[in-house]
């Protein structure tokens, strides 16, 4: 599992590829590479447990609704997480259960970046490869 | 791509329709020969993109601050026919009613230099910046619902404001249309709290100089306030926070599956959309114009935490220090106005996604106050180089749906931008330079630098040569606060 940052694409935005093996591990380094763009994770705790349950029709709006899910929980309950446990299941929709570990917004206690607006639609691309999974992102800030 | 677009009069490129399969008008770029050279290839593909879509009148524009966006490239402006065309998310930005604000203030450089720092450092404490961050104002459901639909009258009645704020803002702060039913619960719940609250990215709150030999038109620059040398404005950028961010992403899954039935096919996924008249197009509309409208009421609860800390550290009335409303301006929106296509006047849904109105004196939108000289135009720079500040022309009405640029615009990602300086170096530079800045985040402030963005005197004399809008004043830094 990995993610990292492209350099030149959407000029103001940040736009990020995730690969991993399998499903679970493209969708956390997705979620990893979200976060990090917002908060130092060396510097966050694992503190508070959120749990996440999403469905969706096709496995490239899973990855989107994942993403805008943490952007909400961001504003609206003012957490940042930087552990996931995650299973996706095919069954007449794709569904995703996930833990998230994270803790509340502070500036004291972490080291915070950039704000995150949303996940756009932009160049997003989750496709399978030989080794696995790979996803491409533009986030708006 | 870029060869495609061929000079046809100065400042003006234009691609045609036979350039890319689909397009339905022209694709035209609004720049000087040197802007239009360091356009991102972004650009160039997204406009003719716009192209595209359905119901667009006359042609694709992209301003000269124009970069690469997400579906819309940042500088476009779309007109789409009312009655056949659609309507974008793509086309306004999530951020909806991102824009500018501006005050004058009796206070000259001189005065405000000894105090700088402690004034920085207040409102840096009164307006919160960063990453998800809350206001000082608690509102109910009920509150918020009113904030969606009266915008910033709502929040002047409640005494965050002064009773003239309001004729100096776009739709004097409140824009008709708004349908809170239309507004998710999860959009409410994650912008409730956020009213007074600045952001982060490119956000930022400044106090400039108007420095001599920068008053372009002294009696146009007299008329919106901006009447000595040495005198000290506060400017702001930021727009909807979380609600309007969360409308967006909403409507955007919605659209997605509603151009499926509409039979609507579109080259980016970002430009999804639906047909203006159709019930998606108008539950969004709707939707957007609740976070418009809370948009107009975060830079009206800004605008009085600001005369709270002036009166404060000057121990004087906000009033006496003359913290007056220059204007209020949006940049990310969609709008319905009247323009001539073809010698006949139409209704139209005009979309500007980074790029500013600008109205002509005499434009029966205009309140009182601005009727006869025209609109203020503000167009924000990089916390190094300085903003501007113009009027609306009648040229804008004929050539470019009442719009000019918004900003500077990036040409180097915030990743380059970061590799090139380190955020505590930048910050000491700009001390050299007298410029203090309080900022969120370190990196940030990188990815903000000046070298990051074009040349701002550039972009503003293209659209001043274009004669789409008027300079009028230069305005500088000397305190920055950085989202």
């Amino acid at each position: 599992m990995s993610y990292w940052y492209l350099e030149e694409v959407a000029t103001a935005d940040v736009a990020f590829e995730a690969e991993g093996r399998t499903l679970p591990e493209v969708f956390e380094a997705s979620a990893l590479a979200l976060a990090e763009v917002m908060v130092d994770l060396d510097g966050l705790s694992s503190a508070l447990p959120h749990h996440i349950s999403l469905t969706a029709e096709d496995l490239e709006t899973l990855l989107f609704r994942w993403l805008a899910e943490l952007i909400y929980l961001k504003d609206s309950v003012c957490l940042l997480f930087g552990r996931f446990e995650i299973t996706i299941r095919e069954g007449t929709e794709w569904a995703l259960e996930a833990t998230a570990w994270g803790d509340r917004i502070d500036y004291e206690k972490m080291s915070l970046k950039l704000d995150v607006k949303a996940v756009t639609y932009h160049m997003f691309l989750l496709e399978q490869t030989a080794d696995g999974w790979r996803a491409r992102v533009v986030l708006d800030i | 791509m870029q060869f495609k677009f061929k000079k046809i009069a100065e400042g003006i490129w234009e691609a045609p329709p036979t350039t890319k399969e689909g397009m339905r008008v022209p694709a035209r770029i609004y720049a000087t020969d040197e802007l239009f050279k360091e356009m991102d290839q972004g650009v160039f593909e997204q406009v003719t993109n716009v192209a595209c879509l359905p119901g667009i009148q006359k042609y694709a524009l992209c301003m000269p601050d124009g970069h690469w966006g997400y579906g819309f490239p940042i500088g476009g402006v779309a007109a789409m026919d009312t009655a056949t065309g659609v309507i974008s998310p793509g086309g306004i930005g999530f951020d909806i009613n991102c824009g500018m604000r501006l005050l004058r203030s009796n206070l000259t450089e001189a005065e405000v230099k000894p105090k700088l720092r402690e004034l920085v450092d207040r409102l840096f404490s009164a307006v919160p910046c960063g990453v998800g961050t809350k206001g000082f104002w608690k509102l109910n459901q009920d509150e918020f619902r009113e904030v969606m639909v009266q915008g910033a009258q709502s929040v002047i009645r409640r005494g965050y404001g002064w009773p003239e704020d309001a004729e100096r803002i776009e739709n004097a702060g409140r824009i008709p249309g708004a349908d809170p039913t239309k507004v998710s619960a999860k959009a409410t719940s994650r912008g409730i709290h956020q009213l007074g609250t600045l952001g982060s990215g490119n956000h930022y709150l400044e106090i400039q100089v108007v420095y001599p030999g920068n008053i372009y038109d002294p009696e146009l620059a007299a008329a919106m306030g901006i009447d000595r040398e040495f005198q000290v404005v506060v400017m702001f950028h930021c727009g909807s926070r979380g609600f309007g961010h969360q409308v967006g992403t909403d409507y955007l899954e919605i659209f997605a599956d509603a151009m499926k039935r509409y039979g609507i096919t579109v080259r980016d996924k970002e430009l999804a959309c639906a047909p203006y008249a159709s019930r998606e197009g108008q539950d969004y509309f709707k939707a957007m114009v609740c976070a418009a409208n809370s948009a107009f009421a975060n830079r009206q609860v800004i605008t009085h935490r600001i005369r709270e800390v002036f009166s404060d550290v000057f121990k004087r009335d906000a009033r006496d220090l003359g913290l007056d409303m220059i204007y209020d301006v949006t940049h990310n929106i969609a709008k319905i106005e009247r323009y001539r296509v073809d010698g006949e006047e139409k209704e139209l849904l005009i979309h500007r996604k980074g790029a500013t109105r600008s109205f002509p004196p005499g434009h029966p939108e205009l309140a009182e106050r601005y009727r006869s000289t025209g609109q203020p135009v503000i167009i924000g720079g990089s916390m190094e180089t300085g903003s501007y500040l113009l009027i609306g022309t009648t040229k804008a009405m004929e050539e470019s749906f009442g719009s000019t640029a918004h900003g500077s615009g990036r040409t180097m990602s915030r990743a380059a931008a970061k590799k090139k300086v380190h955020g505590r170096d930048l910050l000491q530079r700009l001390e050299h330079k007298g410029i203090y800045v309080r900022a969120a985040s370190f990196a940030g402030v990188a990815e903000e630098a000046g070298m990051a963005y074009k040349d701002i005197g550039a972009v503003v004399d293209a659209v001043d040569r274009l004669g789409i809008s008027k300079k009028v004043v230069r305005l500088q830094p000397i305190g920055n606060i950085k989202g």
